[in-house]
């Protein structure tokens, strides 16, 4: 009768497991959960709000007053250009940003899996080595090539957005396409294809889910991005930069603060939850990123 | 899907099999190679290689770049007190901000495996990830606002603050006349003691009439009755002037809501009550003599809010929002690897009479730690170059406080007169602490090479 015994003990010990998870558990969830949504749920209200009760009474109090609440931040918001133009300007630097190291990187990694040229796993360690590197080390000599060349404050950002995404982007997408079996290839060979071919009708198609995950970490790390584009950016800032030259007044234009602050959260929200599994995948690759 | 792995480097390709090269000899080197890796290597060379070494050489010359100056710009880094307070700075983000994010991603992972809504949980948590950290960074700015009455951190302080101590509506109140003493705390006590049968006056100025509540009605003077001490509380202060120190008037207001108390010989309370409306309070206690004795509660001030964004609790204020921004990322990481986690393993622990506690020291944390390394480097690397949220966050004036290395990099570099040299030596500085990392990076390549 051991097994008896044994499924006696194994059918008490979910009921006093159920005990240990019960309550504290799902407080402790709950707290968690609050603390977690509340911070940004502060910020809509922040933003639905007159400035002038940002520093007479908190954003909770619309809970209790919700005749505080109106849209008037965010039409204001439009009224001046400069907050209007500069979410244009993010977009025009983070898609560009987002595809030309998908084009070059993809490229490259191509070469890595499937070409044969000299020091190439030499060149593989230098691309591992490069994905640790701060971009910080890059900033001071890049301004003094800019500075002879002048291209325009968008072309700075994004170029350098693009450069910096290459060593992780050409590492993910070699990761990914060394999984693709050989096979593929060679028969496509045999029949005579070049190797442009092949990247373009074989490799890119299969490589969707490799290239939406990078896709969708660099849109955001882009769209997210404040210290490149604060260097190089000048006149034709990206939302997050114009926003920062506000916050010198913050009390006074907590207005325009929090409502382009709110308003700049929606595109890597919709992202965010349209593309989560590609997103978290991309993030976990490239998170050590510089 | 599982092709894509968090930083860690899969096998090289094996070269192609003898008897397939054979057969269709391939190249011993590909021209087509040079134009699959020409538009990557031009851009890293452009904007990552040549940079490296620019920005080293750069280090060595001055401000102008003109004037070579060895190593001058390295010895200023390392004596200037900005730029040490930010090294300092980062020191403490370094011991506290990694071990902290690993510690709640495993708390999080581990205790959502019990539960059902993991997965919403978890979205709620990873969801600061997604954001810019300067949005993050005005979401906290708003949080931390000082007063109690707009900011949420203060709020939440203050009414746990307050209900411990119950703030007084009278706080910087003062006697009107001198028979009121403060013998011991804030509270106030009468010189003379009382018996059943006494009458108590005591009046108070030096406190603006929006303290009193609403509904307080003028002070009359009180009459005697006989067993009982009665008195009254009044603002000993017509507004508009007229009237005499010390006297009970019409348009004095009586102070409601005060607390009084007769306190024995001993030292002990015998009574307390709240005087009403018009400022009066009675007591019934027999024996005496008695003290009377306005505690000092009355005169509390409430809870006047934590100065986050004061010079010395800028950095943990910033700190703490980085952990909510970055708890999602290890909660979300370690959860993946517990999922890929032998469930054989800790049933057979639990079946040998393991505690859950053993369970999880013994079994789980030994077959996370690989992963839990690679989380907690990840943050090194992350806390290094901490920035937006630094700057986003400490107001203006206290900047200088909150510095991290990356911020007075960019300080030094790019604002004022811009300092290439010293911006170029804080950069090298920044490069030589991920060195370590990158060469393990290296040779964890290698080793499955």
């Amino acid at each position: 009768m051991a097994t008896g015994a044994l499924q006696i003990a194994g059918a008490r010990r979910p009921g006093w497991r159920k005990a240990l998870d019960g309550v504290p558990l799902h407080a402790f969830f709950i707290v968690a959960g609050v603390l977690w949504a509340l911070p940004a749920i502060g910020l809509l209200l922040t933003s639905l709000r007159p400035v002038d009760l940002f520093t007479v009474s908190g954003w909770w109090t619309a809970i209790s007053h919700p005749q505080q609440l109106s849209i008037t931040n965010y039409v204001h918001l439009f009224d001046s250009s400069l907050i209007a133009t500069s979410f244009l300007n993010s977009v025009l630097i983070a898609v560009p940003a987002t595809i030309i190291p998908v084009i070059c990187a993809t490229l490259a990694a191509y070469a890595f899996t499937w070409l044969r040229f000299p020091g190439r796993t030499a060149l593989l360690l230098v691309l591992i080595a490069l994905m640790v590197v701060p971009l910080q080390m890059a900033l001071i000599p890049v301004a003094q090539i800019y500075g002879f060349i002048s291209p325009p404050g968008i072309v700075r950002v994004f170029l350098f957005h693009a450069a910096f995404a290459l060593p992780y982007a050409t590492f993910l997408f070699r990761n990914f396409f060394i999984g693709i079996p050989h096979e593929l290839l060679e028969s496509a060979r045999m029949d005579g294809a070049t190797d442009a071919r092949i990247f373009r009708r074989i490799i890119l198609p299969l490589a969707y889910p490799a290239i939406a995950s990078f896709a969708v970490f660099q849109f955001l790390w882009v769209w997210n991005d404040l210290l490149v584009g604060l260097v190089f950016a000048g006149s034709t800032p990206p939302v997050t930069v114009a926003i920062l030259q506000q916050m010198r007044n913050f009390g006074s234009s907590v207005d325009v603060i929090s409502a382009a602050s709110f308003l700049s959260l929606i595109p890597p929200l919709i992202l965010f939850f349209a593309f989560q599994r590609y997103f978290v995948q991309g993030l976990l690759a490239g998170s050590v990123k510089g | 899907m599982s092709t894509v792995v968090p930083a860690v480097a899969p096998p090289v390709v094996e070269e192609e099999r003898p008897s397939r090269a054979a057969r269709a000899p391939a190249p011993r080197f590909n021209r087509a190679a040079i134009g699959f890796l020409a538009p990557a290597a031009i851009f890293v060379g452009v904007f990552i290689i040549y940079p490296v070494i620019a920005t080293v050489i750069r280090s060595l010359f001055n401000r102008t770049g003109e004037t070579f100056v060895g190593f001058d710009n390295y010895v200023k880094v390392f004596t200037d007190s900005r730029t040490l307070h930010a090294i300092q700075n980062n020191i403490i983000w370094l011991l506290v901000f990694p071990v902290a994010v690993t510690g709640f991603g495993v708390l999080f992972a581990v205790l959502l495996e019990r539960v059902p809504y993991r997965l919403v949980v978890r979205t709620i948590l990873f969801t600061p990830m997604a954001v810019s950290l300067l949005a993050s960074g005005v979401i906290w700015r708003i949080m931390y606002q000082q007063t109690p009455e707009t900011g949420a951190m203060n709020a939440v302080i203050a009414s746990v603050a307050n209900a411990i101590t119950h703030p007084g509506h009278y706080q910087g109140a003062r006697p009107s006349q001198p028979d009121l003493t403060q013998p011991v705390g804030d509270g106030y006590q009468l010189a003379q003691t009382v018996s059943p049968g006494d009458v108590v006056h005591m009046g108070f100025i030096g406190f603006p009439v929006s303290e009193i509540p609403a509904g307080a009605q003028d002070a009359k003077d009180p009459s005697g009755e006989a067993g009982r001490i009665v008195g009254v509380v009044w603002r000993d202060f017509i507004p508009g002037g007229g009237g005499q120190v010390g006297q009970v008037e019409p348009g004095k207001k009586g102070l409601p809501d005060m607390t009084v108390q007769l306190v024995d010989g001993k030292g002990s309370v015998a009574a307390q009550t709240q005087s009403d409306t018009a400022g009066d309070f009675s007591f019934a206690s027999g024996g005496g003599p008695y003290h009377v004795v306005l505690p000092a509660q009355n005169f509390h001030p409430p809870f006047g809010g934590v100065q986050w964004l004061g010079s010395s609790l800028v950095t943990p204020a910033i700190i703490l929002a980085a952990i909510w921004v970055w708890v999602g990322f290890a909660t979300v990481t370690i959860g993946a690897g517990l999922a890929t986690m032998s469930r054989d393993l800790l049933e057979a622990a639990r079946v040998d009479g393991a505690t859950e506690w053993q369970v999880f020291r013994r079994v789980t944390i030994p077959l996370l730690s690989p992963l839990l390394i690679v989380v907690f480097i990840t943050l090194v690397i992350n806390v290094l170059k901490i920035f937006d949220l630094v700057y986003t966050i400490a107001p203006g004036s206290v900047i200088p406080d909150a510095n991290v290395i990356a911020l007075q990099l960019y300080l030094v570099a790019f604002t004022g007169l811009g300092d290439f040299g010293i911006g170029s030596a804080i950069a090298v500085f920044l490069f030589l602490l991920v060195i370590p990392i990158m060469a393990a990076n290296i040779r964890r390549f290698q080793g499955e090479g």
